[in-house]
């Protein structure tokens, strides 16, 4: 049999280097989205000299530091379980300026609306949105409203942007995780994103996978009453706790492992991840934080957590070290070791 | 290949003239195919791969294989403590 | 998750492991043929936690890995087509052709879609009568009883809007062509739990008997692994070589007989290039004359496509098991899963993303984590 073999020779795919057109994956959060930031729009827009890879950039005005942010949001379908696009819209930013520590004040919204929309689930959407931001203590003070012909938008796009003061003290970004910090999650991971892919794959939850969506500008005032000795906040949106913990390594060189069996999963969503091939570790959040701080505060920050309404499943899922700068390890379930690398594009289900 | 996981058959239905079922996989319910399982019944474990139910799981099996595995542990424990008594010994 | 859970048990996990040192007088190569092993032994770090001795070897058993070239390359044209709407498993997605991949050809306008399920396209091709659906029908036994199925259900719905570009693949060629290998080093073979679901046992007692080589069907959970190899170790400590079932709550000696049913109704065995290996004479399957009106390959005239592949990467010999992916001087630099010159790179089975995507480069002293 083995005649036919070209054992020598055998032949190998030629590379395939960078795409020429946008793919998917550039909107997934993970490698692609980051290297279109660093390398396409970070080099045009050097002049601007606002260069911070946070959730939310720091402004000084005068005497304050304003957190400034912006994010659009093209989710389908709009309405999922647990939310819809409006009130995704409004949390989204909202959390983005609650992540340097600051209080959001306001809000801006601009809609790119599809030819055909109905009204009432405009006027769904707006309520909700207007819900979410009373809820959050903001206004939204500006808008913005744009038409596309048909077949030219998924029904509709929202940007927010906003911002909110951080207060006297507090210094707190994506650069400052220290080794010997501990990080703790506010709650089960991969809630939002199984939630979408829920309604896109035809699962049926019998129990309750909704989306997480929430503001936790209400959770960190918290955190900070308790402490203002807090290095690191970020909500892991797309791309999930992995990449949120990979940026978070990179950019204060520091190494980080987390052990597998503190991670915080609800099991209808293990369940969907296991179904489809996918990490939990790499789905998306819309209403959870990643607190890194010192080990000393680790516990009081986290019974702080589980007392606020949105933080009752927190957990201590790992620690920062000065080994392996820039690398995430995860301890597995049985005690073996691996690496949390970021996701080069989005996630797929993985079936073969 | 093949990532394969077991769900338990919550109904059974027809569509299209093609046997199926729903499977709760812990608290997610997913429609499959149970056309290759003629004799699996509401209840029954099944391991589900794109889509269609290969194999009814055998719930006597799966626990002689845990049984096993406990009864290596002790085996392992027995020795340990042997050769334990051995050395002092 | 019942029957999952139970064997993930740290505990057990740590006994078997004490329990295979504990037999392991030797050292011993043995192969996992299946790629959802290799993803399970790299995800829970089981091949760190054994003893040096024991080298467990990825095997072929990844069809997004071993789907050849020209196949990828019919599947671009096709997907490129205008009125075509091309379903797929998420994964080949990321799988190269000659000079693009399926997410490129959606960013310059193909309809190109990911399903779970093959029914899924099946009822694309009922949704959308005016459009032509092609489903890319890859992967081994445990898969094909659905491509199958989905053709069935065409041909029974009548649908003349579905087709499929099939590129079937059989373990047990592949396992005799890696016995016959002039360099093979494998001493012991995990048998692919699943495909043997699907097909049985009985097709590897002539391979164990024509190569005394030991073959344990073997499951996918760690502690189903570990049963795996502890069983293979004890045949080859013994000088014995038997086959063994370790997944006796999935497999049964016969198979599915139904499945089997059907995949003799539908395919024929045929002569299959594997990627990064070459052609294996009898190793994969085609659709049969009575099913070849659903053969995209014809019904889009992509026959002409012949793709040679250019001898980069050594994807080859790691699928063979003569290198490991970190023994590749291309590892992790050229080749990367971000511009991957292999499909052992590119799928998230493959044994050289698997490596990468978990550190195996990366010695866990180096980490820094207590092993």
């Amino acid at each position: 049999m083995s005649e036919g073999l070209n054992f020598e020779g055998w032949s190998c795919p030629l590379p395939l280097r960078d795409h020429p057109n946008i793919v998917m994956g550039h909107g997934g959060g993970g490698k692609l989205s980051a290297e279109l930031v660093e390398h396409l729009f970070l080099p045009a827009f050097a002049d601007s000299g606002a260069v911070d890879m946070g959730d939310a950039a720091l402004i000084a005005v005068g005497g304050a530091h304003l957190a400034f942010s912006t994010d659009s949001f093209v989710v389908r379908p709009l309405f999922f379980p647990g939310g819809n696009i409006g009130e995704l819209a409004v949390n989204g930013t909202i959390n983005d300026i609650a992540m340097r520590g600051a209080q959001p004040l306001v809000l801006s919204a601009g809609f790119i609306l599809e030819e055909g929309l109905p009204l009432d689930q405009l006027a769904a959407i707006a309520h909700s949105m207007g819900v979410a931001a009373r809820r959050a203590g903001v206004t939204l003070v500006a808008g913005d409203t744009k038409v596309v012909d048909r077949g030219h938008g998924d029904g509709v796009y929202i940007n927010t942007s906003g911002f909110g003061i951080v207060p006297e003290g507090i210094d707190i970004g994506p650069t400052r995780a220290q080794p010997g910090d501990a990080i703790i999650v506010s709650g089960t991971i991969g809630d939002h994103g199984i939630a979408i892919l829920s309604v896109r794959e035809g699962l049926e939850f019998g129990a309750t996978v909704e989306s997480d969506t929430a503001p936790l500008n209400g959770l960190v005032a918290d955190l900070l009453d308790e402490t203002r000795n807090i290095h690191v906040l970020r909500d892991p949106t797309r791309g999930g706790v992995a990449s949120a913990l990979n940026e978070i390594a990179r950019a204060s060189q520091v190494g980080i492992v987390i052990d597998e069996r503190n991670l915080p999963v609800q099991d209808a969503v293990r369940a969907a991840c296991e179904l489809l091939g996918m990490d939990p570790l790499y789905v998306a959040n819309e209403g959870k934080l990643i607190a890194i701080a010192p080990a000393s505060d680790a516990e009081r920050l986290l019974a702080r957590m589980r007392a606020h309404p949105l933080g009752r499943q927190a957990a201590i899922i790992g620690r920062v070290t000065a080994d392996h700068p820039g690398l995430v390890a995860a301890r597995t379930g049985i005690g073996g070791t691996r690496i949390v690398d970021m996701m080069v594009g989005e996630q797929l289900p993985r079936i073969c | 290949m093949c990532l394969g996981i077991p769900g338990q058959v919550k109904e059974i239905y027809d569509m299209n003239g093609i046997r199926m079922g729903k499977v709760d996989f812990n608290g997610i319910v997913k429609d499959v195919c149970l056309a290759y399982l003629p004799d699996i019944t509401v209840g029954d474990y099944t391991i589900v791969h794109v889509g269609f139910a290969i194999t009814r799981l055998d719930e006597q099996s799966a626990l002689e294989t845990l049984a096993l595995f406990q009864s290596i542990g002790l085996l392992d424990e027995e020795l340990r403590s042997n050769a334990a008594e051995e050395e002092a010994a | 998750m019942k029957y999952l859970d139970e064997y993930r048990d740290p505990d057990l996990a740590q006994r078997l492991f004490a329990e295979i040192r504990r037999i392991t007088t030797r050292p011993w190569a043995i192969m996992e043929v299946c790629g959802g092993q290799t993803h399970s032994i790299i995800r829970n770090g089981i091949d760190q936690l054994l003893p040096e001795a024991i080298e467990l070897i990825h095997g072929p058993g990844c069809p997004v890995c071993v789907t050849p070239l020209e196949i990828i390359d019919k599947a671009l044209a096709i997907a490129s087509r205008p009125n075509v709407i091309f379903c797929s498993f998420g994964d080949m997605l990321r799988v190269p052709g000659s000079a693009k991949d399926l997410f490129r050809v959606k960013s310059e306008g193909g309809d190109v879609r990911v399903v779970y399920s093959p029914l899924d396209a099946v009822r694309l091709a009922q949704q959308h009568p005016d459009r032509e659906v092609v489903f890319f029908g890859i992967g081994f036994e445990t898969t094909a009883p659905a491509n199958a199925m989905a053709v069935l259900q065409a041909h029974r719905l009548g649908l003349r809007n579905f087709s499929m570009l099939v590129s079937h693949v059989l373990v047990p060629p592949a396992i005799s062509a890696i016995m016959e290998s002039p360099t093979n080093r494998v001493q012991g073979f995990l048998a692919a739990g699943h495909v043997c679901s699907v097909m049985g046992t009985w097709q590897y007692r002539p391979l164990v008997e024509r190569y005394h080589v030991p073959i344990v069907v073997t499951g996918f959970e760690p502690l189903d692994v570990l049963e795996g190899i502890r069983r293979v170790v004890l045949q080859l400590e013994a000088g014995r070589a038997e086959l063994d079932n370790a997944y006796e709550r999935a497999v049964r000696p016969e198979g599915n007989v139904a499945a089997q049913q059907v995949l003799s109704e539908v395919f024929e065995v045929t002569d299959r290039a594997w990627r990064g290996i070459g052609v294996i004479p009898q190793s994969g399957w085609r659709l049969r004359n009575a099913y070849r009106a659903y053969d995209a390959e014809a019904r889009f005239a992509v026959g002409d496509i012949q793709t040679r592949e250019s001898p980069i990467c050594r994807s080859g010999e790691v699928l063979q098991g003569m290198l490991k992916p970190n023994q590749c001087p291309a590892f992790g630099k050229e080749c990367t899963p971000r511009t991957p010159l292999g499909a052992t790179m590119v799928s998230s089975e493959g044994a050289c993303a698997a490596y990468y995507q978990y550190g195996r480069f990366i010695k866990a002293e180096e980490v820094g984590v207590a092993r």
